[in-house]
């Protein structure tokens, strides 16, 4: 049986110690004012400014949409669009290609996390009609039940992304352009809805967007 | 010395003059175009209220009243001109001027137009700067109670970004935190580019 060496023990355990502090001081660093921390508020709050407080989205002269609870797969989507001009927007365009893909990722995953009310302000009229079309579609007019790629509850998923709580001005924005925004020059995922924006009337788009914006 | 006597002398004229009412007016106006001029096109130090926006006009006569907007010059003379503006009152003045038609300032410097422009459009996305027209819209417009500022004068865009840098009207989100990072030539080029933006003017 070995004998216990006391003062070497103890030695080692008082190096261990200062080990640990010095790793969590690091963390620490890290988390609350490190260089790459620093970069990412300060990347967060430029987000923010247009995009509102907890990403809640915000009216502006254009609607920015909410990011909050949106999938990070599509946000990064959406990102390379902008920089690939598939999806035209000037001013995202500008934001999105000096963003980092580390930086990215980071916010993505923030934003989903983030679950803060609706931006509310919205009209209410037509919410229910909203609410059947989303859940039946429009056979007659050609339009597939919204819900059976957003999800029953609009939360979407991966690359489809989540219809709740998203600004009313936003959504009619949104499904009365298609055509002019997304899918510009190489057809990509976003295709799909080209038809579907298409056979819906304004008074179909504007009851979508009373009854997707009131959702939580 | 000079300033407390035009504060007197401006203060004088607004808590006295109830200029008589033209067959069109249903608010005394006169009080207000003592200062912003008869047009309301306003002078260097006050702005023009000709063609701003009706909601953001009334939201400000408001802020004026419950001193929320805390500006030295807001703070010095709209704080006491306002004192016995109600809410009808608010309403007609931001109505009269919002339906007069403004002319541009064109009093900054040409030479920073395009720089102030190309902020005002895509932002300093490197700066973490946002693009103002997002809010502001594409000929600085403004819509709501989000203010017009394309014609404004450099002098009062050139402060009021100063003032939110330095703290004044907080409540004003998101401008005290755009302010704040706007570097001096940067405020100087939004001013300049804006105080040369006609109204309606096609792009």
């Amino acid at each position: 049986m070995r004998t216990l060496n006391l003062p070497a023990a103890l030695h080692l355990a008082s190096l261990a110690a200062a080990l640990a502090v010095l790793v969590i001081a690091l963390h620490a660093g890290r988390a609350a004012g490190g260089p790459a921390n620093q970069e990412f508020q300060a990347k967060l709050n430029y987000c923010e400014t247009c995009h509102g407080p907890s990403a809640q989205g915000f009216r502006g002269y254009f609607a920015m949409p909410r990011l909050a609870g949106q999938h990070p797969q599509y946000i990064e989507n959406e990102l390379r669009a902008f920089i690939e001009r598939r999806r035209k927007n000037p001013v995202m365009f500008s934001v999105a290609h000096t963003l980092k893909p580390t930086l990215v990722s980071a916010l993505a995953t923030h934003f989903e996390k983030l679950n803060p009310p609706p931006y509310g302000g919205a009209p209410r009229a037509g919410a229910a009609f909203g609410k059947e079309i989303f859940e039946q579609g429009l056979p007659e007019d050609n339009v597939p039940a919204c819900f059976a790629c957003h999800g029953l509850k609009a939360e979407g998923r991966g690359q489809i992304p989540r219809l709740a709580g998203q600004l009313y001005w936003y959504i009619i924005k949104v499904l009365t352009n298609w055509s002019n925004e997304r899918g510009q020059g190489a057809p990509d995922i976003s295709a799909i809805m080209l038809p579907t924006t298409h056979n819906l009337t304004r008074a179909q788009v504007e009851a979508l967007a009373a009854y997707l914006s009131s959702l939580r | 010395m000079k300033r407390i006597v035009t504060k007197l002398a401006l203060l004088t004229i607004v808590s006295c003059v109830a200029g008589p009412l033209l067959a069109s007016e249903t608010v005394p106006v006169k009080n207000c175009t003592w200062c912003h001029g008869p047009s309301g096109q306003g002078y260097s130090n006050a702005p023009r209220l000709a063609g701003q926006q009706e909601l953001y006009l009334d939201a400000q006569l408001m802020n004026f009243r419950t001193h929320v907007r805390d500006n030295p010059y807001s703070r010095d003379f709209m704080w006491n001109a306002v004192v016995h503006v109600d809410e009808d009152m608010a309403h007609g003045f931001a109505s009269y001027f919002a339906s007069l038609p403004p002319e541009a300032a064109n009093d900054g410097n040409r030479d920073l137009v395009a720089s102030g422009r190309n902020i005002f459009e895509f932002g300093v996305p490197e700066a973490n700067i946002a693009a103002c027209i997002v809010c502001h819209g594409p000929n600085g417009e403004g819509v709501r109670g989000i203010p017009r500022l394309g014609g404004l004068s450099y002098f009062y865009l050139k402060r009021r970004l100063e003032e939110w840098a330095e703290g004044y009207s907080p409540a004003a989100e998101p401008m005290p935190k755009v302010a704040r990072s706007l570097s001096g030539r940067d405020i100087e080029a939004l001013a300049s580019y804006l105080s040369f933006l006609e109204y309606g003017a096609e792009r």
